[in-house]
């Protein structure tokens, strides 16, 4: 099983356009990826309702996990995309 | 400042989504009610100008769900759940390809759910345990919803996403016509309870003749967005969700009334607007009847609403550079940012308000670094913010100096949230070590608005923000659609506040604005000129339907009209007697 830890760098943490963008990544992954907050039981990255539902923040380390074919690739992609912040990428407009 | 959008991906308010469905279910019981005949009246807020005769039609209703059925075939049954929710999310994805930033988002996050891979599996394992789909989809969605409102907070308010979506697979699954925005082929009076900004986020104007809504106030999603878009818009007009489908309705967004069972129009095109997309310069400087001038000026947040021919900018919001940063931007990127805006307003005539950082409350900067407070509405916020991160506004003021220097528009700063003179004091003094030379405030406290003569005592001039004053005033949460008479910009109390700022900008020789949602509407701003306000901001849409009422009134009238308005106990009062006296 491949493992990494890392620290969410997106100014509103999972939730929102990152949380959006994290599960549109994970969905293109060949192996499935697992996330894990703390003690708490992993869930599926595919799932936006289960990412939301984790509530994380900016700051929080996260630890991502999968096996099989592809997991190595797939861990660094997402790994990848939650250290960035996702809130500074985007256009931002004034509502 | 009435530019609150809805938080986060799924930014759907719980309270919109569940009006929306709740005008669904009010159709239904309601069929047969309105019927055409006498004519009658319904009164609301009128939030948007313009009158418009057509044909109404409701929000499409959630039908009830049929009575439960065994399944015969789990395979074929989770097969044609899957296919209905795969639909919904295809038909959110077609529409977030037609929309752009926030809106957009919200329709991918929207679609997202709908094939959530954990409610995918609830749903397998429902129809599994004999449930047909309709049923199944219900109950793995509510439970769904009922852990998002458990966790609270933001969550909570994603419970309504499901429940939005709920409907859609439901109504899929069931061959019915999806709920949402009605698309009857025809220009409409779309009646709804409420409307969700992922409904409004598709509204087209030239199908939409008028929005008249069951709840919402003035400062509500519904108004602002019917401004923006020119459509006249009454809220919180009580008991319209009963009117017909079809019934010919008169909606009158200025006085806010509704008049049911009016003859339609003869000719083919059931409709008559009077709201236009007037070039401005073709509408000229503004002034009275007798000649008495009265400056228009667009309100604007980024260069997209800039019209040309404009006299200028009342209100020039800067937020915009600064919203979902962690660091500031740098005092060059802001510079190249206003020069482009103001550049957009050539020639020396033309002037430019532009006001310094606005966050907090309702309109939070992770970048500041605020500290999270119970309630921010009453805490650091605007100008206030300059206390825990001074660097920030000064960065802003050389900015704005820098760009003023180069640009042939006049350039004038204000702060926003100002409460004391030495507030206004201090402001004053760094802008002008900045080099700028025009330097104001914001009044949308009491405080400031009963003190105004003082801060003039520090300051060149004045702008009268109506929403926040209002909510100040009233002790009413602007975004609170459950007390719209109490944001009512037409209370006498905020009235009389208006007047004491603009009495002591008179006093001073100096002008006093007013750049709230309220300078849009077309008979408050008659009020607002008799009141002795000298500039009026408004989005683009607007300014014809003000200029019209302006050009219509002697600034006599106008005073008579302000006399009247302030010596009331109501709004209702107030309009009663502005829509008796209509301009000579």
């Amino acid at each position: 099983m491949v493992e990494r830890t890392v620290v969410v760098g997106s100014t509103s943490g999972l939730h929102a356009r990152p949380a959006k963008l994290l599960v549109q990544a994970a969905t293109e992954q060949p192996a499935t990826v697992r996330l894990r907050v703390g003690d708490r039981p992993p869930i599926d990255t595919r799932s936006i309702l289960a990412v939301l539902a984790q509530r994380v923040k900016q700051g929080t380390e996260v630890t991502l996990e999968a096996e099989g074919e592809g997991a190595e690739a797939s861990v660094a992609a997402l790994a990848e995309l939650i250290a960035r912040n996702l809130d500074e990428e985007g256009e931002r407009q004034d509502g | 400042m009435a530019e609150r959008l809805a938080g986060g991906v799924a930014g759907t308010s719980a309270t919109a989504a569940a009006a929306a469905r709740a005008a669904g279910r009010a159709a239904l019981d309601g069929a047969g009610a309105g019927q055409v005949g006498d004519a009658r009246r319904l009164t609301g807020v009128g939030v948007s100008a313009g009158t418009v005769t057509g044909p109404v039609v409701r929000m499409t209703a959630p039908a009830p769900l049929p009575p439960p059925h065994l399944v015969a075939d789990p395979a074929a049954e989770l097969a044609s759940a899957r296919q209905a929710v795969r639909a919904v999310a295809a038909d959110l994805t077609v529409r977030a390809g037609r929309v752009a930033g926030e809106a957009k988002e919200i329709l991918e996050a929207l679609a997202m759910m709908a094939v959530d891979p954990t409610l995918g599996a609830d749903l397998e394992q429902r129809i599994a345990s004999g449930t047909d789909a309709a049923h199944a989809l219900t109950g793995a969605f509510d439970a769904q919803a009922e852990l998002l409102r458990e966790a609270g907070g933001y969550l909570a308010e994603r419970a309504a996403d499901l429940e939005d979506l709920r409907d859609r697979a439901v109504a899929t699954v069931l061959g019915r016509p999806i709920p949402g925005i009605p698309d009857p082929g025809h220009p409409f009076v779309l009646v709804a309870a409420d409307l969700a900004p992922a409904d409004t986020a598709n509204l087209n104007p030239e199908q939409v003749l008028a929005i008249v809504t069951e709840r919402g106030g003035p400062t509500s999603h519904t108004a602002i967005l019917a401004r923006g878009l020119g459509i006249p818009a009454i809220v919180a007009a009580a008991g319209v969700t009963e009117i017909a489908d079809g019934t010919v309705v008169a909606v009158d967004g200025t006085s806010g009334t509704v008049t049911v069972g009016v003859e339609p129009l003869a000719d083919t095109a059931p409709r008559v607007r009077t709201r236009t997309q007037t070039n401005l310069a073709d509408l000229g400087p503004c002034h009275t009847k007798d000649g008495h001038p009265v400056s228009l000026y667009l309100n604007i947040g980024s260069l997209k609403d800039v019209r040309p021919g404009a006299q200028g900018v009342g209100l020039l919001r800067t937020e915009f550079l600064f919203l979902g940063r962690k660091d500031a931007p740098s005092i060059a990127e802001q510079h190249a940012a206003y020069l482009e805006l103001f550049n957009a307003f050539p020639g020396p005539g033309t002037r430019v308000v532009i006001r310094t950082l606005d966050a907090g409350a309702d309109k939070p900067l992770p970048f500041l670094g605020l500290p999270d407070e119970e309630n921010p509405a009453l805490g650091v916020r605007g100008l206030r913010t300059a206390r825990l991160r001074p660097e920030v506004l000064d960065d802003q003021l050389a900015a704005i100096a820098a760009a003023a220097a180069e640009a042939t528009c006049e350039v004038w700063v204000m702060a926003p949230m100002v409460a004391t003179p030495a507030e206004a004091a201090e402001f004053a003094a760094k802008a002008r070590a900045h080099g700028l030379e025009h330097v104001g405030a914001m009044i949308e406290i009491p405080a400031a608005a009963l003190r105004a003569s003082r801060l003039l005592q520090h300051l060149d001039f004045l702008s009268i923000g109506t929403n926040d004053l209002g909510q100040y005033t009233m002790a009413t949460d602007r975004q609170d659609g459950r007390l719209p008479d109490l944001l009512d910009p037409w209370q006498p109390a905020l009235l009389e506040l208006i007047a004491l700022a603009a009495e002591a900008g008179r006093a001073a020789g100096k002008p006093v604005g007013v750049c709230g949602e309220a300078a849009a509407d077309p008979g408050l701003a008659a009020v607002l000129v008799g009141l002795g306000v000298t500039s009026l901001s408004m989005t683009a849409a607007a300014v014809p339907a003000v200029h019209a009422s302006l050009s219509a009134r002697t600034l006599p009238e106008c005073r008579d009209l302000a006399l009247r308005a302030r010596d009331v106990d109501d709004p209702a009062e107030a309009k009663e007697y502005a829509a008796l006296a209509p301009p000579s």
